[in-house]
């Protein structure tokens, strides 16, 4: 993921509304949404912009089960094996003793590990820097990037977002390093979706 | 899109005003933004005093010893373990309105939900205390974790409750902080983008970790918000109950329960609740945060109290009765004698918590009692002593007038250090909270943005007008242009 300087026309929209069929229509015109930037998190905008479901919770389970296995290993191996030692006269191994702690881990290890690929995934994290598209995206703003190659004619694509509804219309440039997303290989192009 | 989210009219707004999303950004962060009050100012001054003075009781009991404190052979747990139940507790609101809630899809919690995610975590950063500098020899904390010594390797006791408290406690303030800083990250970018001073740029620049607000990002929060909910939700159920199962493990008459664990639970979200609305009630009239956490969301919470409340005077009667069936003469009289015998040298601190805890919340049933702040703050304040009593009652009762009368007891009261120490906690909590509301948004801003649409008051209005609307042309205008 070498970086470069690309170009991206940037159009924000000030009405979920509006920004939907904007959406359907830009990429039934064949353009490349390099992303929608939103305040808050606008239900059916993933689906609408063709980007597949996250696959997050799956990575949670599998970092929750880790846990599980890894408590009740360690415990085992601990009060059978290392250094057993005779409670009561109770059994050393002491299973529902040990549910606690096990669910305990269980969680944390979820927890953790599903954050910390989070951040991973989105790359966030401190002293990150990442170019901002619209400082009012984070406000009150939809802010819908198109990606520009060599073939593509900006002004078409500033009057088409004119059409669409968009309120301010600009062109920018940006570092297409890692940090600002990597979703030209999340989007599926419209015509390969189902109903097209 | 949103607009087919359809709100019934029935309901309360939970936004108050003509607001759009620009102007909820406005009246959350403008806080953040402006200098700090006068009050502010005397609020942070009393919460550090009472923390440096609690540092102080602190390091009497590390330099003289445990002796520091009134505790004696018989009574080995006074209010230091007192303190811990109550403060765990009262982080147990947070959770439930930020995990539970968020399950039962209830709109209202996110009026409420970031500063009692806040809440949570400051309460169990001073429960935290009381068991550690309980040890004593504190500087050998860290025996309790499970790590290769040269002592054999001898480990922990697994088996123990009091080290599945250990974990317990640490997952849940673990979970907590995950929980709340990833729903902040999005509303800290929103205070970055707006900042004007180089310190706020910076500041807010590095806590947010560079968030965009792209729709990929939003999606993998949703589903991260999503799983941390479900995986709060019985971590916090399990944190009280394990807490409980330090007392209802052993075999002390009082202790030896198996009403425990639901009863401790129930207790939990009851006193957390009430400090949520001491706090909020603060905070929004301070905040001036009327339209966000209005009358309707504290009527929500007090329904919580006034059932939690009823549960809790539920589980004191059914383990009073217990008592009684039972027929074990240790166990009917730690409850005949020295509780509910008002005449006993602790049996007022029984009747005080019988009536804070079950009677006054019965108030709660009138709706009009329900919607008056000024009730619902003395209520939160009333429930709060009678929740630490309950832990009281519970710890000092059970043991002080134990099997062998010889070892009997009815002299402890705390030392100034004992107090000074719990004092310290609240100094520690106050600052954290006023920290947090002086540089943190005290409401979730782009989770109230997303209930805007359905639930603003001005939407709702607008909503009206499209109810009366031919069902044919309503199709036309939203559904189709949506689509």
């Amino acid at each position: 993921m070498a970086g470069g300087i690309k170009k991206f026309v940037v159009g924000s929209f000030d009405d979920e509304k509006v920004l939907f069929p904007a959406v359907k229509n830009v990429r039934k015109a064949g353009y490349k949404i390099h992303d929608v930037y939103t305040p808050f998190p606008v239900h059916g905008l993933d689906h609408a912009m063709g980007i597949r479901e996250t696959s997050l919770h799956t990575a949670g389970f599998i970092y929750a089960i880790t846990g599980t296995t890894t408590a009740l290993t360690f415990m085992s191996w601990v009060f059978t094996k290392d250094w057993p030692l005779n409670i009561g006269g109770k059994p050393n191994f002491a299973l529902p003793a040990w549910i606690p702690i096990t669910f305990e881990l269980t969680v944390l290890f979820s927890a953790v590990g599903m954050v910390l690929t989070f951040c991973y995934l989105c790359n966030l994290a401190p002293f990150v820097k990442k170019h901002h598209f619209h400082p009012r995206a984070t406000d009150d703003l939809f802010v819908m990037v198109i990606e520009c190659t060599d073939k593509t004619n900006d002004a078409e694509v500033q009057s088409f977002l004119q059409t669409a509804g968009a309120q301010e219309i600009n062109v920018q440039e940006a570092e297409t390093g890692w940090w600002i997303g990597r979703y030209h290989k999340e989007q599926k192009l419209y015509k390969e979706e189902k109903g097209y | 899109m949103s607009l087919l989210k359809y709100e019934s009219q029935q309901r309360e707004p939970l936004v108050d005003g003509d607001k759009n999303y620009h102007q909820v950004t406005e009246d959350i962060i403008r806080p953040i933004e402006m200098k700090p009050s006068r009050l502010w100012y005397i609020g942070f001054g009393i919460s550090v005093a009472l923390l440096l003075f609690g540092v102080y009781s602190v390091y009497r009991e590390v330099t003289y010893g445990i002796g520091q404190w009134n505790l004696n052979k018989t009574i080995g747990w006074g209010w230091d373990i007192t303190n811990f139940v109550w403060w765990v507790g009262i982080g147990h609101a947070g959770t439930l309105i930020s995990a539970i809630l968020l399950l039962f899809r209830q709109g209202w919690r996110t009026g409420v939900n970031r500063a009692a995610e806040a809440m949570t975590i400051f309460a169990v950063m001073c429960a935290g205390q009381f068991p550690i500098w309980h040890m004593g020899r504190v500087w050998m904390a860290f025996f309790v974790l499970p790590y290769p010594n040269s002592r054999g390797p001898l480990w922990v006791n697994f088996n123990s409750p009091l080290l599945w408290d250990v974990f317990a406690i640490s997952t849940y303030f673990t979970v907590s902080l995950l929980f709340w800083y990833s729903g902040l990250l999005p509303d800290l970018a929103t205070v970055r983008d707006r900042a004007k001073t180089k310190f706020r740029k910076m500041f807010y620049g590095v806590a947010s970790f560079g968030w965009t607000g792209s729709t990929k990002h939003w999606q993998r929060h949703e589903s991260l918000s999503l799983v941390l909910a479900g995986l709060s939700t019985p971590l916090v159920l399990s944190v009280h109950t394990i807490v409980s199962f330090d007392f209802a493990t052993s075999i002390v008459p009082g202790w030896h329960t198996t009403i425990f664990p639901p009863y401790f639970v129930a207790g939990a979200i009851f006193s957390g609740f009430a400090m949520v609305q001491t706090l909020m009630i603060v905070v929004r009239k301070v905040l001036n945060l009327q339209d966000y956490i209005t009358v309707g969301h504290i009527e929500a919470m007090n329904k919580v109290i006034v059932l939690t409340g009823s549960i809790v005077g539920c589980a004191y009667l059914t383990e009073l009765f217990i008592a009684w069936y039972g027929q074990n003469p240790y166990e009917w009289y730690a409850f005949k004698e020295n509780r509910a015998n008002l005449f006993s040298p602790y049996g007022w601190s029984y009747w005080l918590m019988m009536f804070c805890n079950v009677v006054s919340p019965q108030l709660f049933w009138s709706r009009k009692l329900r919607r008056n702040i000024t009730v619902t703050f003395f209520m939160s304040i009333i429930v709060n002593i009678g929740m630490w009593f309950e832990r009281f009652v519970i710890i000092v009762t059970s043991v002080y007038r134990d099997y062998l009368p010889s070892s009997w007891s009815t002299y402890y009261s705390p030392t100034i250090w004992e107090i000074g120490f719990y004092l310290g906690t609240f100094g520690l909590f106050f600052t954290c909270f006023f920290l947090f509301a002086k540089y943190f948004p005290v409401i979730a801003v782009a989770e109230i943005k997303a209930i805007l649409k359905t639930s603003g008051e001005n939407y709702k209005v607008k909503m009206t007008d499209q109810e009366k609307m031919d069902a044919e042309k309503f199709f036309i205008e939203e559904v189709e242009h949506a689509h």
